[in-house]
């Protein structure tokens, strides 16, 4: 099946019902996207599919024949949300940071200038072992360069 | 990379001086700068964990583990301060596995105990000024003039007359030259440190390319899942392979101590076979296991006396005597440490030589018990270390289990492999923060004061079947289980500390914080009912106690002062404040809580006060301590491993959850400005807040929660009114 990740068209051989996230990481080798629980519950694994972020891990790679996946790899260097992250030093151990990135990501196209809330909804179900919520909170703000006062 | 090239570095770096010259360097390991993923070869290696290329770059090799807290730019900035370089040209490498990057006066090479920054200050300060003056014997020999003439700055050795040199240019020059055996640290004010300098990694973390142990992969790597007792020391009686086998992308089925490792072409086929298999477990006695057992059985051994950990003056004695006394029983549960990460460890394994790639936080220990698995010696084991995804503990375990493990499995397929753990392996493997039972007598003098103080403490031993059993465990006490009671800095003159180590099939391991994580909300608590018995702020209670701890004073004058303590609060809100010394450091800390008629808890805000001595980075120092509170605070609020029928009931972040933006307090860190000496801040940060919260919830609801987490199930049970 045909695969358009980042930009790129990609031909697969792989069990259609194998998730999303391990084409990505063992097919592509595109390993930004972390595996956390397998299950929709830490967001480690956010891609954005046709612009909205989902759970890679419980998305089965035939549902997203054709459709645009991007990853962490996808974002460019110098999009906002990189550069606020880089500012913000949001990332501790860092393996959670693509996931979350993403998700900022899709927020801020959805929403330019989010409120503490839009964050808390869009965001909390990204998890973070090292707590790096309140600078990624930050990040976000300084990303939609509301300063955290929108 | 190979496991060729991987000697080659090696070799490479334990030389004392190499011409420069073209080092490849694996792009798997992690190393990099702010700006640029590169690293080149080196004119000028003085020691272990210093090199400067000719074109002035400067690498320093860090000998700790990265699972979060920032070593790769503390440890550079310590060399670089003495080195006197140009920052924006450090970049940094994980150390090879050998005898110079041990611990400073241990024969481990091991990232733990808060204590990266500790060990290694005069170590690479002393790095740092070796080279520096090497390049500055450079350049005055180049000059013909003293070296007293010349001194480093900004990447180059300036002489008189205006002359200057790069490090660069100088290195080759000053590789010939003999090391020296007492460098001078420079002293003064430090360039960087002190400063809250850019991490070196995180350009390489937000990009997706740090790469982590679960990342590694090399040409015709299998990965393994692998079935796992249900219950903690069962065993294999038989299983059929057939189901698994007949599966697309399956490989192999093999089984190994820990059980019945499926072998596939990635991840998913891996599962999928797993779940096929049919296997009959012999569960032993392990089956037996119920928590509801467990803490009936801590709760009854904790009437009996224990070893007796800590005696001053007569605490039974003064008790059977007081007019009044205050008891209680506390308890807290299994703990997970859950790292984001989960476990996993990649073995290519040959006739004469065994790589493995991991994400360690116990190196040696690691190769060590993964030559023994394989049948090598231990140098013929090569232990890379990538980044980790969290630690906390988990990745430095004395049974090596996830790495034997993948070894077994690697020597069954011959072939590289990688064996993943899921969510729930990871969760029920084992290896938890012990449980708890704390039974505490006290009473109180004419001013409210404590005047005895009987302490038990029911649970299991950390250490006990280790190699590190002989060095922590004295008089058959482990004095991580009684670390934070048996050496309390609060004034009490009738103190008895006693101890019960428990046994079990349950696997324990040290977890963030280790004693403290437990001891500190039993005695914070505790200490916090008899303020409120005595009718005293328990704030200026503790400050009572406390006269002689001037820097633990500090800390709690500071968290107190910048939370307001005293000040109104808006309705239905209480503050709870929490101090703690540990590993060489002061926290203290003050949370806001609310709570609702379900019993649910809620966290607004938390003021944290810190005196950790000499700050090399303040902003990651800040950052270790939002992390230990909102790790502390995952286990205050909601963490409990549990058993039922032997089985771990909890498997993923559905039934173990942690805390997530939308429950995360607002954290405001203050540092106290110190020149003691550097103390530690990776865990530090954890005990305060759970007896905090606990604390708040007190005095805001009147309910005293004794035992963790903080549920609303928890919480109403322990409403007043309520047994």
């Amino acid at each position: 099946m045909i695969l358009v990740v980042n930009g790129k068209e990609h031909a697969v051989k792989v069990d259609p019902e194998t998730p999303l996230l391990w084409v990505l990481r063992e097919q592509l080798g595109l390993t930004g996207s972390k595996f956390g629980c397998g299950e929709g519950l830490c967001g480690a694994c956010t891609v954005l599919i046709d612009g909205a972020p989902q759970r890679s891990c419980v998305t089965p790679v035939k549902d997203v024949q054709g459709k645009r996946i991007v990853t962490i790899e996808g974002i460019a260097a110098d999009h906002p949300v990189k550069k606020a992250w880089l500012a913000e030093e949001a990332s501790q151990c860092g393996y959670c940071q693509p996931g979350q990135i993403v998700a900022a990501v899709a927020l801020l196209k959805e929403k330019p200038r989010p409120t503490d809330a839009d964050i808390d909804a869009a965001m909390s179900g990204n998890l973070c072992r090292c707590g790096t919520y309140g600078r990624i909170r930050r990040a976000i703000h300084t990303a939609a360069g509301t300063g955290g006062k929108p | 990379m190979s496991a060729n090239q991987g000697m080659n570095r090696r070799q490479f770096i334990v030389s004392s001086a190499l011409a420069g010259g073209g080092l490849l360097l694996a792009c798997q390991l992690p190393f990099g700068r702010r700006d640029l993923l590169a690293a080149t070869g080196s004119a000028f290696a003085p020691n272990a964990f210093l090199r400067i290329a000719a074109d002035g770059r400067v690498t320093v090799i860090v000998n700790k583990s990265e699972m979060g807290q920032g070593v790769y730019t503390s440890l550079p900035m310590l060399v670089a301060e003495e080195l006197c370089c140009d920052w924006s040209m450090v970049a940094f490498q994980a150390s090879p596995v050998a005898p110079q990057y041990n611990r400073v006066s241990a024969p481990i090479m091991v990232t733990g105990g808060s204590s990266s920054v500790r060990t290694e200050w005069e170590r690479l300060s002393l790095a740092g000024a070796a080279a520096r003056e090497m390049l500055i014997a450079a350049a005055a020999r180049q000059w013909q003039v003293a070296p007293s003439q010349c001194r480093a700055e900004n990447g180059a050795i300036l002489g008189p007359g205006g002359k200057k040199l790069g490090f660069g240019a100088l290195a080759a020059k000053a590789a010939a030259l003999p090391v020296p055996k007492k460098p001078k640290l420079k002293g003064g004010a430090g360039t960087l440190l002190g400063k809250p300098l850019h991490r070196l990694d995180s350009p390489a973390k937000i990009n997706g390319a740090a790469i982590f142990g679960i990342d590694v992969s090399v040409p015709g790597m299998l990965t393994c899942v692998i079935a796992r007792p249900p219950v903690f020391g069962a065993k294999v009686k038989a299983f059929d392979p057939a189901g698994a086998l007949a599966l697309s992308g399956v490989r192999q089925v093999v089984a190994v101590d820990a059980g019945v490792a499926v072998v596939a072409d990635g991840y998913w086929p891996a599962l999928k076979g797993r779940a096929a298999l049919t296997i009959e477990w012999d569960e032993g006695d392990g089956a037996a296991l119920s928590t509801p057992s467990m803490r009936a059985e801590y709760a009854r051994l904790s009437e009996t006396p224990g070893l007796v950990a800590r005696r001053e003056g007569d605490a039974a004695a003064t008790l059977a005597s007081a007019s009044r006394r205050f008891d209680a029983q506390y308890e807290v549960p299994y703990l997970a440490h859950a790292t984001m990460e989960p476990l996993n460890c990649f073995v290519d394994l040959k006739a004469d030589s065994c790589l493995i790639r991991t994400g360690s936080q116990f190196q040696t220990v690691d190769r060590d018990a993964a030559a023994r698995a394989a049948g090598l010696k231990p140098e013929q084991v090569t232990l890379e270390t990538t980044f980790l995804g969290g630690g906390f503990g988990r990745r430095a375990n004395p049974d090596s289990d996830f790495v034997v493990q993948a070894v077994q499995v690697a020597a069954a397929v011959r072939r590289p492999v990688k064996v993943i753990w899921s969510r729930e392996d990871d969760m029920r493997g084992g290896y938890y923060r012990p449980m708890w039972h704390d039974r505490i007598s006290a009473c109180l003098d004419g001013r409210g004061m404590p005047l005895a103080w009987l302490h038990r403490i029911v649970g299991q031993s950390i250490v006990a079947g280790t190699a590190f059993e002989k060095g922590m465990v004295k008089d058959g006490i482990d004095r991580t289980s009684v670390e934070g009671a048996a050496d309390t800095p609060y004034r009490i003159p009738n103190l008895q500390v006693e101890l019960h180590t428990t046994k079990s099939r349950v696997p324990v391991l040290w977890w963030r914080s280790v004693g403290y994580s437990h001891t500190g909300f039993v005695m914070e608590s505790f200490l916090d009912e008899l303020a409120h018995a005595a009718g005293q702020d328990p704030y200026h209670y503790r400050r009572a106690l406390l006269k002689e701890h001037p820097r633990i004073l500090k800390v709690l004058d500071l968290a107190a002062g910048k939370s307001g303590w005293g000040a109104p609060l808006a309705k239905g809100r209480g503050r709870g404040i929490a101090v703690q010394e540990c590993f060489g450091s002061y926290v203290a800390q003050v949370a806001e809580v609310s709570v609702d008629v379900k019993g649910e808890v809620t966290v607004h805000r938390v003021v944290c006060a810190l005196d950790c001595g000499k700050v090399v980075n303040p902003d990651t120092v800040k950052a270790q301590m939002e992390s230990g509170i909102a790790f502390g605070l995952s286990a205050a609020l909601y963490g409990a491993i549990t058993l039922k029928k032997g089985r771990v009931e909890q498997g993923n972040f559905d039934s173990y959850p942690l805390v997530a933006m939308n429950a995360m307090p607002k954290v405001e860190v203050h540092i106290v400005a110190s020149v003691d000496p550097p103390g530690g801040v990776g865990e530090p940060g954890v005990p305060p807040i759970a007896p905090a919260v606990a604390n708040a919830l007190f005095a805001v609801s009147g309910i005293r929660v004794r035992s963790l987490p903080l549920t609303p199930e928890n919480v109403l049970a322990a409403r007043p009114g309520k047994a």
